[in-house]
């Protein structure tokens, strides 16, 4: 059986499944909770790919790239804030999380 | 090629999600990625996958281990609902898997798709890298928006400084504004010193 579309959408979909399982799974850690997310945006990324690669169409490819890049800035504010929020308040229980004040 | 490098990419996918201890599930997190860059090979995207490489890889794993290492977190404490929360977990994991994969099942590219290529890759391909051709494509049609993205790093790179960097209170450090703007006349002091008497009172 030749490699084909359908199987690296289904990689993808695995992929992406487990990003939405680890955040379920770890709901009390923010450091799995955002490796799960980056986890998700790689799955959309190798869709993105396959796309553009079987339709002969580059632009999915600069589009991965945008979201490489959304995706690196993101981790970087994320764990900015996570580092910010522990030196505030000595720990990163997500269910502490609820107040918008420090 | 391809089923090595899809099941070891999911197979660490998994171990992410599961594994004990944070450090671990960063370095299965690199190995994942790893293996998304062999399969972007693969497909024939060589310059995206050596971007994923360094950037993931390279920055944003390193970035995960930094924080992971540097907070000293009772990690399982943090682990205490893991149990509780399988079920449900698994559950809406395997509804979407199914859905997904159901819609893969059925799906074709629509009849008139070929005519609404936007940047179709020449005919000879060997004529162009890919790395080429996504660059004429990134400089040329798209360049406002690769400038966006050059302004969002920048805003995240700012944003990431101003949120950590901490003014400490009590530290002796140079001021070098006050250092050169000291005149002769508050610095040097000439004192008449009397003959037999010291210079000190």
């Amino acid at each position: 059986m030749p490699i084909g579309l359908a199987h690296y959408l289904t990689v993808a979909a695995i992929l992406f499944t487990l990003g939405i399982f680890g955040i379920f799974l770890n709901r009390k850690n923010v450091i799995i909770i955002m490796m799960s997310i980056e986890l998700m945006l790689l799955a959309v990324n190798i869709n993105f790919v396959a796309f553009s690669v079987v339709l002969n169409d580059l632009v999915g490819q600069v589009f991965a790239m945008f979201v490489l890049t959304v995706a690196a800035a993101e981790a970087a504010i994320g764990l900015a804030i996570l580092v910010v929020y522990f030196r505030n308040r000595g720990t990163i229980q997500v269910e502490d999380i609820d107040l918008m004040r420090g | 090629m391809f089923y090595l490098f899809a099941v070891i990419a999911v197979a660490s996918g998994v171990m992410v999600v599961v594994a004990r201890n944070p450090v671990h599930s960063v370095l299965f997190l690199i190995l994942a990625f790893f293996n998304s860059a062999g399969l972007f090979v693969l497909m024939g995207a060589e310059f995206l996958a050596m971007i994923l490489v360094i950037v993931y890889v390279g920055a944003v794993a390193v970035l995960f281990l930094f924080v992971v290492m540097m907070l000293d977190i009772d990690f399982t404490q943090l682990r205490s609902g893991f149990m509780r929360y399988l079920p449900i977990g698994a559950l809406i994991g395997f509804i979407l898997l199914a859905e997904l994969l159901l819609v893969f099942g059925t799906w074709v590219i629509a009849p008139g798709v070929a005519e609404l290529k936007n940047a179709p890759l020449p005919a000879n391909v060997g004529a162009l890298t890919n790395t080429r051709a996504l660059g004429e494509l990134l400089y040329t049609r798209y360049i406002f928006a690769f400038q966006a993205a050059g302004v969002i790093l920048l805003v995240a790179m700012i944003g990431a400084i101003v949120l950590t960097l901490r003014a400490r209170v009590g530290v002796r450090r140079q001021s070098v504004a006050s250092q050169m703007a000291r005149t002769r006349a508050e610095s040097v002091e000439i004192v008449k010193v009397p003959i037999g008497g010291g210079a000190g009172d």
